[in-house]
């Protein structure tokens, strides 16, 4: 962001809606479709909930990680291909 | 960046966690604060998500200690933005977006909105990426 305000001056609704725009395009295909006309509170709303969604895709991918981690051999190919990425 | 940051964590939770002793649960709460970890690194200290984030993960004494030192420093930059009296909307969609973004509470909505919107991309890499480990060490 270019402008940086001083005091208490509010932004203007041009800059609202540049940042809208700009955030929007960050959303994922199939929720920028479902949200239509976008416009401030719904924005915020998709944004509120992808980050919920992500938050607990995180938690499922940690989960199935750990299991996967379990059962993993550290003589595999998955091993060594880790290892080789970390040299 | 990101992806050195993880799977090194990765790789040291495999290393220090004994097999018969680790319940599945507990790695799995190591590999989700190694994911923040990492995409808080691969963020940098630019970001006040990532230092909220990098904060909580290290204990909040130390950091309120770095912050007290920084707002005494920086004095005249951005701590206008950050008035006490100026009122942080509590309300609604955007007080749930303050919950929502490590840090958010205290930031004025135009930062509240960028950093959001960094916090989003960074996490979606970070899903991606345990997406493609996971599928790989699936096959």
């Amino acid at each position: 962001m270019s402008s940086r305000r001083s005091g208490g001056s509010r932004i203007t609704e041009e800059e609202i809606n540049e940042l809208i725009g700009k955030l929007q395009s960050l959303l994922p295909e199939s929720r920028r479709r479902s949200m239509g006309r976008a416009s401030a509170s719904k924005l915020l709303k998709e944004m509120c909930n992808y980050i919920k969604s992500l938050h607990r895709e995180v938690d499922d991918l940690s989960d199935r990680l750990s299991a996967l981690m379990s059962t993993m051999d550290r003589d595999s190919p998955q091993a060594e291909i880790i290892r080789n990425l970390l040299r | 960046m990101l992806a050195l940051h993880f799977l090194r964590a990765l790789v040291r939770i495999n290393q220090t966690s004994d097999p018969s002793r680790c319940i599945v649960a507990q790695r799995s709460r190591r590999i989700k604060l190694a994911a923040y970890a990492s995409i808080a690194l691969a963020a940098g200290r630019r970001r006040a998500w990532s230092r909220a984030v990098l904060c909580s993960l290290h204990g909040r004494r130390a950091c309120r200690v770095r912050a007290l030192s920084r707002r005494r420093v920086s004095s005249g930059k951005k701590a206008k933005g950050v008035h006490p009296t100026e009122q942080r909307e509590g309300g609604g969609q955007v007080g749930e977006l303050r919950r929502l973004v490590p840090g958010g509470r205290s930031m004025e909505l135009c930062t509240l909105l960028e950093e959001a919107g960094s916090y989003i991309q960074c996490l979606t890499a970070q899903v991606q990426l345990m997406n493609m480990i996971a599928d790989s060490m699936s096959k």
